[in-house]
């Protein structure tokens, strides 16, 4: 067993776990933290991404040792004060969900592009998200969820939160 | 947190409110099956099968259950006693084999991945590793894979069959086919091969049972789409008193017709509960997903379809082989079946004769799969009209028009049996084509043919219709299914006005939360945010039918109106009551109970709630409650139909397939929701168009599945897909909301509009047919054979 200390969504955690543990694996099974979700077995589908020290990362493809000491922001931390995160807001007016088992990840990793790039084409979302599967959408309206999002940072409806900041909502 | 909206004019029917689905999911405030946490709580692993068809010799399980954290381990024999075989609920005929099929293999494995085994333990990683641990001896046994290999019965899937042929379907209607065809001036035959799909909703399967074996009570949490049907297929097969199975399906996420199903690992679940007294749980990776959920397809379809010179339609003959896996499950018969009515699709003709021979291979089953025999049979008619155009020299569309049903002419029997009710393909199809620019893209794939591009230009057609609405149920009685077709809705109004609504549907993804809110909110006249959907819990809604075959709106929404409107009828003899005014003296109109000509005598329907809820004055012919009940059998099927569009490039020289265009107008007839609508569109597009380009389960000669995990099996994201052009035409179907099925539509629409753009892309240098998935590999290839005069 190895000790760890994560910060995930603003508490601070720490655990014993065994080293070969999944981190989304101790989020979901150790934290309780649940509204990540698994889909796959080969880092293919994304449905787990979250993002650790303010990048995102298929947490199923990170051991929760590897986390030890950084700062791990989840679905469940995005909102602040009881209100959505603009992609949250996003991908429910667009419709830009339908079963929403891709919907954490596919939020995280669109986080993560808009972070990298404020305005991006259509074209630019869909090869940003290339990494995250969703079986329900066909990924129309989740495109213009992210583009929709991308307008409201931009115009600085609610700011894209720092993973430090994040907290339980 | 809420999410609050501004929208306090929306939510009646044809509304686009957003979804009230969605505040949960968007938030992580979820609650799948693997969420679910309870003390002492266990989880399974199951051991499978690595070959395809193996004798077992022996199982070792006394390391696994000498491991660590490891509570049990059960084989197939320790339950042998205390279930029946998994269910079919479809003889499709009198003498169809039907092999017996253990939820845990006893003595011999048929697919690779069938369980032999299965680890409780505290947890799923030593779950996972006792399972490593169980040592199991197989005699190998040849495996058979390949259909026309299986009919020969030289490898027997199940020895005391005698025979890997279940069964020989065969219907012959309208006028003699034999005499037709001969008496045509042309009859153009194809072969097609409907691959493997795997369904792949997002959230693989999960169990979680929560039993209590002294007091006989078990709670089954699954992933399912079907929790009614799984609660009385789990009493039947474990002999447990129906009432004391409560079944749940919490958060579904996504099921496509694969959690249409009745899985031995949710039975063991059961059985697992009972026999240690524990809560257990389980949940499949991906990659066991791959190899023990069931596949979709598999078919080889032979049609033969005959015309006069002038290209009228005289005929169609069509003889399946339908790959039903090593063993019948639920619906895995009937699924072509489904299609076999659907093979003459929206042309008039006088002749028909359908054949299907189901046969066993040791594959993982297939069954139910977004479409169902649907998409297979319009794929191959879609597919086939455009070679008959080749044929006789015309332009698809132009022989589609002049053989389809024409608006005045519904209601129209087909000659395979059913009554259209409604439908207008000339109006869904001149949209398509404006939408389209039909004729500016002939023109330039005339030009690129002239130049001789290297990048070629095709466009494929597909005027698709399909029957959903599943269903009426003496039809189905008639096909010999094991269920009926209706689904229940109740009305319950709270004290304070507010509404539940409890419905037999079962949804993962639909939106029927927020649909379901619209249509009663519509009927009772009362604020979409006033009702609640209740769904997915035995407990809760002890009767429907639940989701699959588009049939949740046109069924169960109808359902949902017939008991909102025996609310209102309620209602109104209570509020005709306190008015002191007789019952045909009053108006219902949103939402307030007036008196005629004296409108300021009125009672809103909040106040008749709370006046049933005190009960101090109320008529003596009537109980203090307003409760709706309703059971909504339909009478016929549902019939969406839709032009869709593909413009394809293909470039000669690596035969890559890019889609340039997609436009797809469908008339799914009246809408309650236009942005659900669409998204259900969009998402079986996809689906239709991975068949295409993308998806199809390889197995290897010895049966392994090559395409074992989401490295090897293509699932298309967000980059592999075209932006879809999507409209509707709008006309209503012949029932009470004039609402058709739709969650279907995309999928069978999409596939043969791929694939007829690429043939007609390289159809001048020879190609005649692409094989699914029109991979580059495959599309290259058929372009060299083309060239080489259809030598290899």
């Amino acid at each position: 067993m190895a000790r760890i200390t994560l910060t995930v969504d603003g508490t601070v955690y720490t655990d014993d776990v065994e080293p070969r543990t999944l981190l989304v694996h101790h989020l979901r099974d150790a934290l309780g933290l649940t509204g990540t979700n698994v889909g796959c077995d080969t880092s293919s589908c994304g449905a787990c991404t979250v993002h650790v020290d303010g990048l995102s990362v298929k947490s199923c493809t990170m051991l929760a040792v590897q986390a030890d000491g950084r700062e791990v922001l989840t679905i469940q931390g995005l909102a602040q004060d009881g209100r959505l995160h603009p992609l949250q807001q996003a991908f429910h007016d667009a419709h830009g969900l339908q079963c929403g088992y891709c919907t954490p990840g596919m939020i995280m990793a669109s986080l993560d592009l808009l972070n990298h790039n404020a305005d991006p084409t259509d074209d630019e979302v869909r090869h940003g998200l290339e990494g995250n599967l969703c079986r329900c959408t066909g990924y129309q309206n989740i495109v213009k969820a992210v583009r929709q999002a991308a307008v409201s940072i931009r115009q600085g409806e609610g700011a894209t939160a720092p993973a430090s900041e994040g907290v339980p909502a | 947190m809420t999410v609050t909206e501004d929208r306090t004019s929306a939510g009646r029917i044809g509304d686009a409110p957003p979804r009230k689905e969605d505040a949960h999911l968007i938030t992580g405030q979820t609650s799948w099956t693997d969420n679910i946490q309870a003390a002492g709580m266990l989880t399974m692993a199951f051991v499978r099968s690595p070959m395809a068809h193996a004798r077992i010799s022996s199982i070792d399980t006394s390391e696994a259950a000498a491991t660590e954290n490891v509570v049990a381990v059960f084989t197939g024999a320790d339950f042998a006693d205390e279930c029946a075989s998994l269910p079919c609920a479809w003889p499709v005929t009198e003498d169809m084999k039907l092999p017996a099929h253990p939820p845990m293999a006893i003595d011999t494995v048929r697919h690779a991945g069938d369980p032999v085994a299965v680890v409780v333990a505290r947890d799923r990683y030593s779950a996972a590793d006792a399972a490593e641990k169980v040592v199991v001896d197989y005699e190998p046994l040849p495996a058979v894979v390949d259909l026309e290999d299986a009919l020969r019965d030289e490898v027997l899937v199940h020895d005391e069959l005698g025979t890997n042929t279940s069964y020989f379907f065969s219907m012959p209607t309208g006028a003699d086919v034999d005499e037709t065809f001969a008496k045509a001036d042309v009859v153009v035959k194809r072969r097609f091969i409907q691959q493997r799909l795997l369904p792949t909703p997002l959230e693989p399967r999960a169990t979680a049972c929560l039993a209590s074996p002294a007091a006989g009570d078990f709670t089954l949490y699954s992933s399912t789409q079907v929790p009614h049907i799984l609660r009385l297929m789990l009493a039947a097969i474990t002999g447990i008193p129906e009432q004391k199975i409560r079944v749940v399906a919490p958060d579904v996420g996504g099921g496509f017709g694969s959690k249409l199903q009745v899985y031995g690992e949710e039975v063991i679940s059961l059985l697992v509960a009972r026999r240690l007294g524990r809560p257990v749980k389980w949940t499949e990776t991906r990659s066991e997903s791959f190899l023990t959920m069931h596949h979709g397809r598999g078919q080889i379809q032979d049609i033969e379809i005959a015309a006069t010179n002038e290209g009228k339609l005289l005929g169609l003959k069509v003889d399946l082989v339908a790959d039903m896996g090593a063993y019948l499950m639920l619906v895995t018969p009937g699924i072509p079946i489904l299609g076999a009515f659907m093979y003459p699709a929206i042309y008039k003709m006088d002749a028909y004769r359908f054949n299907c021979t189901g046969v066993f291979t040791t594959k993982t089953p297939t069954d139910a799969y977004r479409g169902a025999g649907r998409p297979e049979a319009t794929f191959a008619i879609e597919r086939i009209m455009d070679e008959l155009a080749e044929e006789l020299d015309m332009d698809p569309l132009e022989l589609r028009r002049m053989n389809w049903i024409r608006h005045e002419e519904f209601p129209y029997e087909t000659v395979a049996g059913l009554t259209y009710d409604t439908g207008n393909y000339e109006a869904a199809t001149d949209r398509a084509m404006e939408l389209f620019g039909y004729d500016e893209l002939r023109r330039e794939q005339e030009e690129r043919r002239t130049r001789g591009d290297a990048v070629q230009l095709g466009i494929g057609i597909s005027t698709f219709t399909e029957m959903c609405g599943l269903a009426p149920s003496r039809v189905l009685g008639n096909l010999s299914f094991g269920s009926g077709g209706w689904e229940a809705a109740t009305v319950r109004v709270l004290a304070t006005g507010k509404v539940q609504v409890v419905t037999g549907t079962s949804p993962h993804g639909q939106g029927h939360e927020t649909a379901w809110s619209q249509i009663a909110a519509t009927t009772l006249g009362i604020p979409f945010e006033d009702v609640e959907v209740l769904h997915g819990d035995t407990a809760v809604s002890p009767m429907g039918l639940d989701t699959y075959g588009s049939r949740s709106l046109a069924v169960g929404g109808i359902a949902l109106q017939r008991a909102a409107l025996k609310v209102v009828a309620k209602a109104k003899k209570l509020a005709a009551h306190l008015l002191e005014a007789a019952e045909d003296d009053i108006d219902f109109q949103d939402g307030t109970f007036s008196v005629k000509g004296s409108p300021t005598a009125a009672k809103t329907f909040q106040e008749v709630a709370m006046a049933a809820f005190v009960a101090h004055d109320y008529p003596e012919d009537m109980e203090p409650d307003l409760t709706g009940h309703a059971v909504f059998d339909p009478e016929n099927f549902s019939y969406p139909h839709g032009t869709h569009l593909c413009a394809v490039e293909v470039d000669t020289e690596t035969g890559r397939p890019t889609i340039r265009k997609y436009v797809c107008v469908d008339d799914v007839g009246t809408v309650v929701n236009p942005q659900i609508v669409e998204g259900q569109v969009h998402g079986g597009l996809a689906q239709g168009i991975a068949q295409a380009l993308y998806e199809g389960a390889v197995y290897d000669a010895d049966g392994n599945l090559v395409t074992g995990t989401l490295v090897d099996y293509l699932v298309p994201a967000a980059p592999d897909l075209p932006e879809f052009i999507t409209d509707r035409t709008v006309t209503p179907a012949d029932n009470e909301l004039g609402v058709k099925g739709v969650g279907e539509a995309g999928t069978i629409a999409s596939t043969p509009a791929v694939v007829n753009a690429i043939v007609d892309a390289v159809r001048h240098l020879g190609v005649q047919d692409v094989e699914m998935p029109c991979t580059p590999e495959r599309v290259w290839r058929a372009i060299q054979h083309g060239r080489n005069g259809g030598a290899r």
